[in-house]
């Protein structure tokens, strides 16, 4: 109830800091990741890049708290009553939708889920931001792969969360809606949020770049 | 941003889940009524491998539509995460603040619905046609109504551990019914207490109670300690 009160002005989030230090993620007994260390700090954002395979989604997996890691530490500051996969927002590969339901159907299932009313918006208000507000409606199998992608996006605004983990954000996306999503990042990069996005195409985000597998 | 003021009352996540997966199950269609026709074929099968021996028939009727409730609750249980697990609804599923336990019980519960309940309406039915005597169909109704909750709380388990499989459909039932049997027993049991029988109805029926109570108790622990470990 507190962050509804706040305007534009003041930065939405409390600060954080995520530090990842020597973090090694191992995939059915290979290593994938291994001895990886970076900090990232509220509103900074960290791009992903690496050819396929370098371990770019098993780090990003690794952050949301879906694969155990092998070694390290990833700590965030100050200490949170929540893990950092609960307060993170993790858009994979696959888009999280129902294709039998509706589009607002899936969000507002969502914005329950991801235990919303913090401060974010309406799913019919966050379908307006993405573009999608004529196919509200519609079942989300008649959609096309960038309206389903533009859909999942959308729940990064109904449920409010201070780290976005993107694998490939703007797969099949149109240069309006990479626009689009450009400027929802930077609202919540100033917003105070903390961004780690995986991406072989160039996102307009301004903060660090980690490359993965280089070495090899 | 727009206020948030104006907006409906939010429902809390495990309400929006059940009604999720109930609304899901309505849309596809085909689980229940696909439940009820295996059934049905099963029921009729042994009718006709064991042949026009109605006195055999009554005697056995009991087992027969326990077994066929057993296998005909498999039916679409291996989906009961599958379906989560590919389209990326798990790994919501898992980052969110509710205990993913409470997720695998109301998944359970709307699994059941649909599932297991309009099994236990049907029984009657085919209890009279394998010549179940009129005085053991409540029993029957009430065994499966108190039983088949474990046999699906004791499927998600393998339906948790089978979920990265694409034909995880035969696994499950291999690991699931060994498993089913104490239920399968004092079920039996409970059903065929009536007059002729020296158990009274009671005794098998509040173990099976206890029984479901048990995988309630304990299947969801299991089950979500499975999902996140296979989800990785």
């Amino acid at each position: 109830m507190i962050e509804e009160t706040r305007g534009n002005a003041c930065p939405g989030f409390p600060f954080m800091q995520l530090s990842v230090s020597g973090l090694s993620v191992q995939r059915s007994g290979r290593a994938v990741i291994s001895g990886l260390s970076f900090a990232l700090s509220a509103g900074e954002s960290l791009t992903v890049a690496g050819p396929n395979g370098a371990g770019k989604s098993t780090l990003l997996r690794a952050l949301a708290g879906l694969l155990p890691p092998a070694g390290g530490e990833i700590r965030i500051t100050p200490e949170a009553e929540y893990t950092l996969g609960e307060l993170s927002h993790y858009i994979g590969h696959a888009d999280g939708l129902k294709t039998h339901l509706t589009v607002i159907e899936n969000l507002t299932f969502l914005a329950a889920i991801l235990d919303a009313g913090h401060g974010g918006i309406s799913a019919g208000a966050a379908l307006a931001r993405v573009g999608l507000s004529h196919a509200a409606r519609l079942p989300v199998s008649y959609l096309s792969a960038g309206q389903k992608r533009r859909a999942a996006l959308a729940r990064l605004l109904i449920a409010k969360r201070p780290v976005w983990l993107l694998d490939e954000p703007s797969t099949a996306l149109d240069s309006a809606s990479k626009a689009m999503l450009g400027r929802i990042m930077a609202a919540h990069l100033a917003e105070g949020g903390i961004i780690i996005a995986a991406t072989h195409a160039e996102l307009d985000l301004a903060g660090q770049t980690l490359r993965l597998g280089e070495a090899a | 941003m727009k206020s948030h003021a104006g907006q409906a009352p939010r429902r809390s996540p495990l309400v929006a889940l059940f009604l999720r997966d109930m609304s899901i199950a309505r849309r596809i269609g085909g689980g229940t009524s696909l439940g009820i026709v295996f059934f049905l074929i099963l029921v009729t099968l042994s009718a006709f491998a064991i042949g026009p021996d109605l006195l055999l028939l009554g005697k056995i009727a009991p087992a027969i539509l326990w077994i066929s409730s057993l296998l005909a609750a498999l039916l679409g249980l291996d989906r009961l995460f599958q379906a989560d697990h590919e389209d990326g609804s798990l790994d919501i599923l898992l980052t969110s603040r509710t205990p993913l336990e409470l997720i695998v019980l109301v998944k359970c519960l709307a699994h059941w619905l649909m599932t297991g309940l309009p099994l236990a309406a049907a029984a009657p039915f085919f209890g009279v046609m394998l010549n179940l005597p009129a005085g053991q169909i409540r029993n029957l109704v009430l065994s499966l109504l108190a039983g088949s909750p474990a046999l699906t709380l004791i499927g998600a388990i393998g339906a948790a551990l089978t979920v990265t499989l694409r034909r995880g459909g035969l696994l499950l039932a291999v690991l699931i019914l060994p498993l089913c049997v104490p239920a399968l027993i004092f079920g039996v049991a409970a059903a065929e207490a009536g007059e002729s029988s020296p158990v009274p109805f009671a005794t098998p029926f509040t173990i099976l109670c206890a029984l479901t109570l048990m995988a309630a108790a304990g299947a969801p622990f299991a089950a979500a300690a499975a999902l996140r470990q296979t989800s990785s």
